[in-house]
């Protein structure tokens, strides 16, 4: 397994920020978002997020509802994740997934924790789930040295992001924006005050996600964050070339190329 | 009401957990503040005099409370026992959802937000919050299920003609449970200056335990009714569950008292071993959904479930924590009721008292009836059991119209049901 740390050290050894591109397991098929990771990586996202497909994703924008919701109809299951994980990780990029806290449960805490740090994951991202109300996730992940990446937002209290500051291992995902993910056409002035507050509370590197699209956007985020996330905008090129997949897979080698390039743009 | 928040075996925990397990708040970190700052105007509320007192002062000028406790009469003959229908139908808007609504407007108002946001199923609770929005002047928005807007299109239009905006979610089931997830994607986007009205006593902390207090005075009333006009307390209390609000409304002050037995009637649909029902309790198993740990009907990967009900208001995967913990505890038996057996109870209450209920409040009539027989039997004719007629069936005349073959004048008519 290879914790996400390794990908923020390579970028601070070459002065930038981290690329981290996201997708959901299972969309086109579950070969096919194989195909389409590995492609991501091989154009230069330093880390991937697998999106679990879930019924209920309150945090997702139209985009990403759209690929999970047709990955489940395809009948993806959460097996199959733990088998694009795998995939993924076996290119030696750190792997982490991104879940609702249902799915976890059911699958058993426990369980899910080993057989994801089996599967090489790095860790998980849960979008649902704050570090105090999640004792069971955080006692799994420290006993199977899993990544534990969650979320902090501009309403965030400086106390609640101290909290999470230190609750969070890997990095902290900073919500750049007051909103479900989704491609934005302008940046965010809240995300460079945020990144800020939860350097204030420790050393964790922090990365900033929701509403960037592009390369200009993420050379903008790069100034100030230790990592850009970067979802829908990759689920886009997916679903704008459905049914062709090499076509999908050039838009995400395209997309890619440019984000990469934008994070080593940034002056820092 | 009058009586002060409470701290008892069945309430939940300050982090929002009933029993330590049921509820809580799995959340977007982005919606914890708003939470809290919603927990916290909420405790200060009820600990207001001024409050309390204008929130009463609102239920019984405007909406109509104490609703009255009745004594059907007919019904109770034919079953051997004394059925007591509470009248939440009578309510301003026609349901208990008048109470939840006006409390948590109440509360938006004193926070100094402008706007509200709500889910809806039925209409009933987007109707209720859309005349809290106009009597309060908020600005107000319903999601409801592209599905639901189809089959309610007249509680469409009456939230509509209130001054509110619905807007069909066409994402997951098109149904309720896919109307609060966009409601909370709007919420995340604008929990600056909106408030939430959730509609039923389930999602995350404070929801399950703030709309449990908004709704609690259907039980305070019916106790202190029962007590006044028959001189005893009822042996049994029955109520729908779909989320759960009208029935945490009335169970909630029987709780303490051992010797009633609380029954909750959950939609059983086309029937539990057909797969097509929404009976979570019964049918369901312990998971997280919209914020709390509770029962869901779930599949085997902890994705949730369609549900299926005649009645839209009921038609829901989930169900309030509380209403979980009362289960797992054995304090409140949870059983289903079939689309059938609540289609006939709503025919029978219409023709044996005059009462056409909504088809949610059917399915707890055509429960407690049975539990009556039981208890008649047991008992005596005295033995008696009341009823949450939470809502009345204007709205479900369409679907009564299918069900019944009704509408239709002609010579045959006569000989259908």
């Amino acid at each position: 397994m290879t914790s996400t740390t390794t990908a923020f050290e390579k970028a601070r050894a070459e002065d930038r920020a981290a690329l981290i591109g996201y997708l959901p397991a299972g969309y086109p098929t579950v070969e096919g978002s194989i195909r389409a990771m590995t492609t991501m990586v091989e154009a230069g996202c330093d880390a991937i997020e697998i999106g679990l497909p879930y019924s209920d994703p309150v945090m997702d924008g139209p985009t990403i509802q759209a690929a999970a919701q047709a990955a489940l109809d395809g009948g993806v299951r959460t097996s199959d994740v733990l088998r694009v994980v795998e995939a993924v990780a076996a290119t030696g990029v750190p792997t982490l997934v991104m879940t609702y806290w249902n799915p976890i449960e059911r699958y058993g805490v426990e369980r899910w924790a080993g057989d994801l740090a089996g599967a090489g994951g790095a860790g998980m991202i849960t979008p649902d789930i704050t570090p105090d109300h999640g004792a069971e996730w955080i006692a799994a992940a420290d006993a199977h040295d899993l990544d534990k990446v969650f979320l902090v937002a501009p309403s965030s209290t400086d106390e609640r992001i101290a909290m999470t500051a230190t609750e969070s291992r890997g990095f902290v995902y900073a919500a750049a924006v007051m909103g479900v993910t989704g491609a934005r056409d302008a940046s965010s002035d809240l995300a460079g005050p945020l990144v800020g507050r939860v350097r204030a509370s420790g050393d964790v590197p922090v990365a900033v996600g929701i509403g960037v699209s592009n390369g200009d956007q993420a050379a903008d985020v790069a100034t100030y964050a230790d990592g850009v996330i970067v979802g829908s905008a990759f689920v886009r090129c997916l679903l704008d070339h459905q049914g062709d997949e090499a076509a999908g897979l050039d838009a995400l080698r395209a997309l890619t190329t440019d984000l990469a390039e934008g994070v080593r743009r940034a002056s820092r | 009401m009058s009586q002060q928040v409470q701290q008892g075996r069945y309430d939940a925990d300050d982090r929002g957990y009933f029993g330590g397990t049921w509820g809580g708040r799995f959340m977007p970190e982005a919606l914890v503040a708003a939470l809290d700052e919603l927990t916290d105007a909420w405790h200060e509320a009820m600990a207001d005099e001024a409050f309390v007192s204008e929130f009463e002062r609102v239920l019984r000028d405007y909406a109509g409370t104490p609703s009255r406790l009745y004594h059907a009469e007919r019904l109770s003959r034919q079953v051997g026992a004394r059925v007591l229908l509470k009248r939440e139908d009578l309510n301003h808007t026609g349901a208990h959802k008048i109470r939840n609504v006006m409390g948590q407007a109440l509360l938006t108002r004193r926070m100094g937000k402008t706007r509200v946001i709500a889910e809806t199923g039925a209409g009933q609770h987007g109707v209720a919050s859309a005349t809290a929005a106009a009597y309060f002047d908020l600005d107000c928005t319903v999601y409801m299920g592209a599905v639901d807007t189809r089959r309610q299109a007249l509680n469409v239009a009456r939230m509509q003609l209130l001054g509110a905006k619905v807007i069909p979610v066409e994402s997951g089931s098109a149904t309720l449970k896919d109307a609060i997830n966009e409601a909370l994607r709007d919420w995340v986007a604008s929990v600056d200056h909106t408030a939430y009205l959730f509609g039923t006593a389930a999602g995350p902390h404070p929801f399950p335990s703030m709309v449990r207090d908004f709704c609690r005075g259907i039980g305070d009333e019916a106790r202190a009714q029962c007590l006044e006009q028959y001189g005893v307390l009822p042996d049994a209390v029955a109520a729908c569950v779909g989320g759960g609000s009208n029935a945490i409304g009335i169970f909630t002050a029987f709780l303490e008292d051992e010797g009633v037995e609380i029954h909750g009637f959950e939609p059983g649909g086309d029937g539990v071993d057909t797969g097509r029902h929404a009976a979570t309790i019964h049918a369901g198993e312990a998971g997280v959904l919209h914020g709390a740990r509770t029962y869901v009907l779930q599949d085997e990967d902890g994705q949730t479930v369609e549900s299926h009900s005649i009645s839209a208001g009921l038609d829901y995967p989930g169900v309030g924590p509380q209403h979980s913990l009362l289960a797992a505890t054995g304090r409140a038996t949870y059983t289903p009721v079939t689309d059938a057996q609540a289609m006939d109870a709503m025919a029978l209450l219409s023709r044996t008292e005059g009462i056409i209920p909504a088809i949610e409040s059917a399915h707890a009539i055509a429960g407690a009836l049975d539990v009556a027989k039981r208890l008649g039997q047991e008992k005596g004719p005295d033995a008696t059991v009341i009823v949450n007629l939470s809502g009345r069936g204007d709205k479900d005349m369409g679907t009564a119209i299918e069900w019944f073959g009704l509408g239709d004048t002609g010579p045959s008519a006569e000989e259908r049901k």
